[in-house]
């Protein structure tokens, strides 16, 4: 298993490493001078010369590499060209919205996505097979950002009942907090609710046709006990899957998300970043989405291993 | 993806397991495929919505009631009325012409790039999973660490370094759909290489070139085809999201993702919001019925 586990790392290292470069020649691919956007455009050239040796601008691009790893690995993300504030900061501000948006919309798809899988493949080929499925479609078909300006035409310019925009942090006032992410939340959550039911379908199908299950049927186990202990539980573990593999479309969505409804999360730093040529910004939450990412998908791999000593041999 | 490669491995059973030879994973009959694709409700409505943004695409010049990008300002987000059936945005242009000269937009980004990404895609596969080795190693390395990065960040930073423009996102999203093409190539490359008919090819004198074309192509082309009409949706919506960001098509070009992202400005003109929205959504959905539709007709083919 320990050897699984280092021979999984082993795999990931380059991985990252690829994904630092990119990341990193992000500024390097950029046209133009960087030190124009720093110092303004009547900047004397002997200032631009400075600030270049300052920024190490003046040497080789492998040691530009090597030394902003150096910085990375550390915590030093670099300063933000608009405001001059560490990247690291604003990356410690922003996190935790997005996680508080993604957990949300986890839970939510969760609670809408498997009760209505379930329902659907127990009821195949029925019409509420038919409209789960076709509700599911739909979810996974619906524009983030469509759907957002729909809730909010619906609950904050008809109703009156939730604010367009804003957040608060959870720890500072819970209930308004999760009153401002309702919106925010059902935006995340639909298009994952409707895969959740898609998979939660397919595999209880699967599961449902198999020997334990008519055996647990044959040895007169209630039919409820036989679809959530038995069917369920085994079925489970593609939807864990599917839903691990989906965080990054997941963290991808939460750029629009994030922008409609002005939540200062992750992906809006990359949003405004790009917008504001704030490179140093955009690097930073590029680097830990990604890596976030890459360590979920090692996590999963080894619960998968923990739970199927096949996949370490 | 996981039901991709779920397809991916049933087509490459061998069809008849008590012949000794190995008979090539055969090419999808079309006419047979055509034939269950146009039974399947769903896939047979999501063809004729192709269908219907194809006419429409094509025709725009003839069936739009007004220039999409001429301001009329006496007629300044006015509600839906017989003059403008679905009304008219901050400008004064008429929103049904806009969406009409999207779907032109719309399609252009959804199958170049889409195209586009299969061809280079299929290229890069096919070398990785030929050649094997330290090529096939470093080829996916970088296939992985491109995966790793979301789908639309990715193409935010390309766009971000290219610039905003509807050519840049196209780029981007072409980029963003080659590592899943090579993948899904490289598997299937994988899984044939060294049966009896790709011997045999060899055996004969058939040149790397010609075995990959004409022996490994038709075994994938089926499996691609689902995953280009599913991905044709993601790229639309791709490029929809970034131009709603404002990172894609520039104004006045009448694209469905700026058309909303101008409605933010104006809530209460709810046409301008409703209506392009309505239409991005409605093509997505065309797109996916048309991929899970070719999903199961191929399917069907295998069990029948």
């Amino acid at each position: 298993m320990i050897r699984y586990i280092f021979s999984r790392l082993m795999q990931m290292l380059p991985v990252l490493v690829l994904v630092s470069m990119a990341v990193f020649s992000m500024t390097l691919l950029l046209p133009g001078d960087p030190t124009f956007s720093m110092l303004g455009e009547h900047a004397t050239a002997a200032e631009r010369a400075a600030l270049r040796e300052r920024l190490g601008l003046d040497m080789p691009v492998p040691v530009q590499y090597v030394r902003w790893v150096q910085h990375v690995i550390t915590g030093d993300f670099g300063r933000s060209l608009r405001n001059g504030e560490p990247v690291l900061n604003m990356l410690a501000q922003r996190v935790p919205a997005t996680t508080q948006l993604a957990i949300q919309a986890i839970i939510l798809a969760t609670l809408i996505g498997v009760p209505l899988g379930i329902i659907a493949a127990l009821n195949r080929n029925s019409i509420r097979d038919v409209a789960a499925t076709a509700g599911g479609m739909f979810a996974m078909a619906m524009p983030s950002f469509w759907l957002a300006m729909l809730l909010i035409m619906f609950f904050s310019i008809f109703l009156r009942w939730l604010p367009p925009s804003g957040y608060v942090p959870f720890f500072k006032d819970p209930i308004e907090s999760l009153r401002l992410m309702i919106m925010p939340t059902i935006t995340l959550g639909t298009i994952l609710a409707g895969l959740i039911l898609r998979q939660t379908r397919t595999s209880m199908l699967g599961v449902l046709s198999a020997d334990y299950v008519r055996t647990a049927r044959a040895k007169g186990m209630s039919e409820r006990r036989v679809i959530l202990v038995h069917a369920l539980r085994n079925a489970l573990i593609p939807i864990v899957t599917v839903v691990g593999l989906q965080m990054g479309a997941l963290l991808g969505g939460a750029a629009i998300t994030e922008s409609v409804f002005a939540v200062p999360g992750l992906g809006q730093m990359v949003v405004d970043g790009i917008f504001n040529r704030d490179f140093p910004a955009v690097q930073g939450a590029i680097l830990v989405i990604v890596t976030f990412i890459l360590v979920l998908n090692l996590l999963i791999d080894i619960i998968y291993a923990w739970i199927d000593r096949r996949v370490s041999r | 993806m996981t039901e991709l490669n779920q397809t991916a491995a049933v087509q490459t059973e061998p069809e008849n397991s008590e012949t000794l030879i190995q008979t090539p994973p055969s090419p999808p009959e079309w006419r047979l495929v055509l034939r269950s694709l146009l039974r399947h409700r769903l896939g047979l409505t999501g063809l004729i919505i192709c269908t219907i943004v194809l006419f429409t695409a094509v025709f725009a010049p003839w069936i739009s009631p007004y220039n999409p990008v001429a301001s009329d300002y006496d007629a300044i987000l006015m509600p839906p009325s017989a003059e403008h059936l679905l009304g008219t945005d901050d400008l004064g242009r008429d929103i049904l012409s806009r969406i009409i000269w999207g779907t032109q937009v719309a399609l252009q980004v959804s199958l170049i790039s889409v195209a586009v990404a299969i061809v280079g895609g299929s290229v890069v596969g096919m070398i990785s999973g030929y050649a094997g080795g330290w090529v096939d190693d470093a080829i996916m390395r970088v296939v992985d660490a491109m995966i790793a990065f979301p789908g639309l960040i990715l193409a935010l930073g390309i766009v971000a370094v290219l610039g905003p423009s509807l050519t840049n996102t196209m780029i981007a999203i072409t980029i963003v759909n080659i590592p899943n093409i090579s993948r899904l190539v490289r598997a299937q490359v994988l899984s044939v290489r060294h049966m009896d008919f790709v011997m045999a090819a060899r055996g004969v004198g058939a040149g790397r070139l010609r075995i990959m074309v004409s022996h490994i192509w038709p075994s994938v082309v089926g499996n691609i085809l689902v995953y280009a009409s599913l991905s044709a949706a993601g790229a639309l919506i791709a490029e929809s999201s970034l131009s709603f960001l404002g990172l894609g098509a520039q104004p006045p070009t009448p694209s469905w993702g700026w058309m909303l992202s101008s409605g933010m400005q104006y809530w209460n003109a709810w046409w301008m919001s409703v209506f392009p929205g309505a239409a991005l959504f409605l093509v997505a959905l065309g797109f996916n019925f048309v991929g899970d539709g070719l999903r199961d007709a191929l399917d069907a083919r295998i069990v029948d």
